[in-house]
């Protein structure tokens, strides 16, 4: 017998996760606990995303990974090829042909639909571990709505860095009830936090499953007087001159010399295809070849 | 008038050990209740099942609570009790890193229980939180710093600063001159002396220092083995105690 069950996990297994799934869509951005699996990843390369996604694909969708917003690194190319392999679903790297996207560390920057499913890895779920270590008293502060302790760890930031430093992870509110950690996304994506496609999030060591379903409110932590911001770094991508993608920095060579490129590589791309061209772009044939 | 704190037969029971039992009293507004008593004579059991930290076995403890008067904080729901716990009641520890959060600066740790009732302006709460250091005798400088850079002294009174910030109503305190030495307890009791009078806080002070309640008490609860053996006004029980017991823990017989 060398056949895979269909995505690696078994049905059972599959409808136990399916169960946190459903759980967690209905208690928007509450941490559901679920029996993780061992998977044959090590635990930071997103083994609860992985069990996640095993959980909603289906043989007719189209399967994308990305990792820090490109689809070739090591990690998304291992993960898009276990997909490929144990349960046979097409995949892409064009965010719009995606049905499933699997992503680490950012959103895409094209705007979701309502037939796409974004599932996000998780390393922490609690947002308030960084000020409480106690897992019976956290659980008793999001049961309470008791989330004082959020604020006060920007407080800290402000404190110590004169203005909210958090730049990933950046804590919030779903639909005026739990506060959630995003993920290590950066703070540029909590805006798209409030999307028309489904979100799942899958925390593997820490077991633990949780959503944001369609069109639910995501209100980013912030005081009056520092309100937050969707900062990036100022410039346009030195690629395809777009002004609004959250851009990676890369030194370029020895001398110092640097630029800027969309993190999103299918964004960058898709837009150089439709002749866009950056301060140190050249034009998309060229460089194909 | 309303009795701020009723408390009715309070009795806990550690297995068949006894805690406390049968404890009654009335507390005012404005009155500070003085627990005395040597080590193990149940005084933290009862501060603790009066602050809602231990239920009790037994009894009820009543508090006059804003919106509906007298409530029995026993049998109240968990997020009620805990409300009252970061509003109208405070709890002063006799270790500073029980009631400190010891990774989170000094501004963050007075601030925390302004963030806990929703204040969302970093500007005022920054400015409370230096007008409350102020208070205590900590130099507006230390704001950013943890309380792990702190003395023992310090660390009281940046717990005191902490608790007392949102104005509470009731503040429990156990020993909490206790560990300190001897200059330094002279200096936090005068402290709280003044923020005592000043705020004319409500509260229960545990100690088994009879220089404390001296200083701070209006009444006295003398408790052994877990009952109360005799109570009164404090110059009265202090300077007349009728129990045997209290007259040796008044000449100081008896080393507690
Ligand atoms: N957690 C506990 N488990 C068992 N016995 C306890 C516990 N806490 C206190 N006791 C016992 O209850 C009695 C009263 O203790 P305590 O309230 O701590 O007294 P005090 O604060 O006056 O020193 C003592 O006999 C003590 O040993
Ligand atoms: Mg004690």
């Amino acid at each position: 017998m060398s056949d895979y069950n269909f995505a690696y996990l078994d049905e059972q297994t599959k409808r136990m996760i399916r169960r946190a799934i459903l759980k967690g869509l209905a208690i928007p951005g509450h941490q559901v606990p679920f029996a993780s699996r061992e998977m044959p990843m090590p635990y930071g390369w997103g083994t609860g995303g992985v069990q996640v996604s095993a959980a909603v694909l289906t043989p007719d969708d189209t399967f994308k990974v990305i990792d820090q917003g490109a689809d070739d690194t090591t990690n998304a190319v291992s993960i898009r090829r276990f997909f490929q392999k144990t349960a046979g679903v097409a995949v892409t790297e064009a965010t719009t042909e995606a049905s499933v996207i699997q992503t680490r560390h950012r959103i895409p920057e094209q705007d979701l639909r309502a037939d796409q499913i974004l599932v996000y890895q998780v390393p922490i779920p609690e947002p308030l571990r960084f000020l409480e270590p106690s897992e019976v008293e956290t659980r008793k502060m999001h049961a309470l709505e008791e989330y004082g302790l959020m604020h006060v760890k920007l407080y800290e930031d402000i404190s110590q860095h004169g203005d909210i430093a958090t730049a990933y992870a950046y804590p919030v509110k779903v639909e005026g009830r739990y506060v959630m950690d995003p993920s290590p996304i950066p703070k540029f994506d909590n805006p798209k936090l409030e999307m028309a496609g489904i979100q799942l999030f899958g925390a593997g060591r820490e077991q633990r499953i949780y959503a944001i379903p369609p069109y639910t409110q995501v209100v980013s932590l912030d005081f009056d007087d520092y309100p937050f911001l969707p900062t990036k770094a100022d410039h346009a991508c030195d690629l395809c001159g777009a002004q609004d993608s959250y851009l990676d920095e890369l030194i370029v060579d020895d001398a110092g010399g640097r630029m800027f490129m969309c993190s999103d590589t299918d964004y960058c791309t898709t837009r150089r295809k439709a002749g866009h061209v950056g301060a140190q772009g050249v034009p998309y044939e060229k460089d194909a070849a | 008038m309303t009795p701020l704190l009723q408390v009715e037969s309070i009795a806990k029971f550690y297995g068949t050990r006894i805690g406390c039992s049968d404890v009654s009293f009335d507390l005012y507004p404005g009155e500070v209740m003085g627990i005395v008593g040597e080590s193990g004579s149940g005084k933290s059991t009862l501060l603790n099942c009066l602050a809602g930290h231990l239920t009790p076995d037994r009894g009820a403890v009543r508090f006059d609570t804003r919106a509906d008067g007298l409530r029995d904080t026993i049998t109240m729901s968990e997020p009620e009790r805990r409300m009252l716990g970061r509003t109208d009641w405070a709890f002063v520890h006799q270790h500073a890193r029980d009631g400190l959060r010891m990774n989170v600066s000094a501004g963050g740790n007075v601030g925390e229980r302004l963030m806990a009732v929703n204040a969302r302006h970093y500007g005022d709460i920054r400015a409370a939180a230096i007008d409350w250091l102020g208070r205590v005798e900590i130099a507006e400088d230390r704001i950013d710093d943890r309380p792990t850079a702190f003395s023992g002294g310090m660390q009281q009174r940046l717990q005191i600063a902490r608790n007392l910030v949102t104005g509470p109503r009731l503040v429990f305190m156990d020993e909490p001159t206790g560990g300190l030495d001897v200059s330094v307890q002279a200096r936090l009791l005068d402290l709280l002396r003044g923020l005592v009078r000043e705020m004319n806080l409500s509260a229960i002070i545990v100690t088994h220092d009879l220089a404390v309640v001296r200083l701070l008490a209006d009444r006295l609860m003398v408790m052994k083995d877990g009952h109360v053996i005799e109570t009164g006004l404090t110059d009265q029980v202090l300077d007349d105690p009728q129990h045997t017991y209290t007259q040796l823990l008044v000449s100081s017989v008896l080393q507690v």
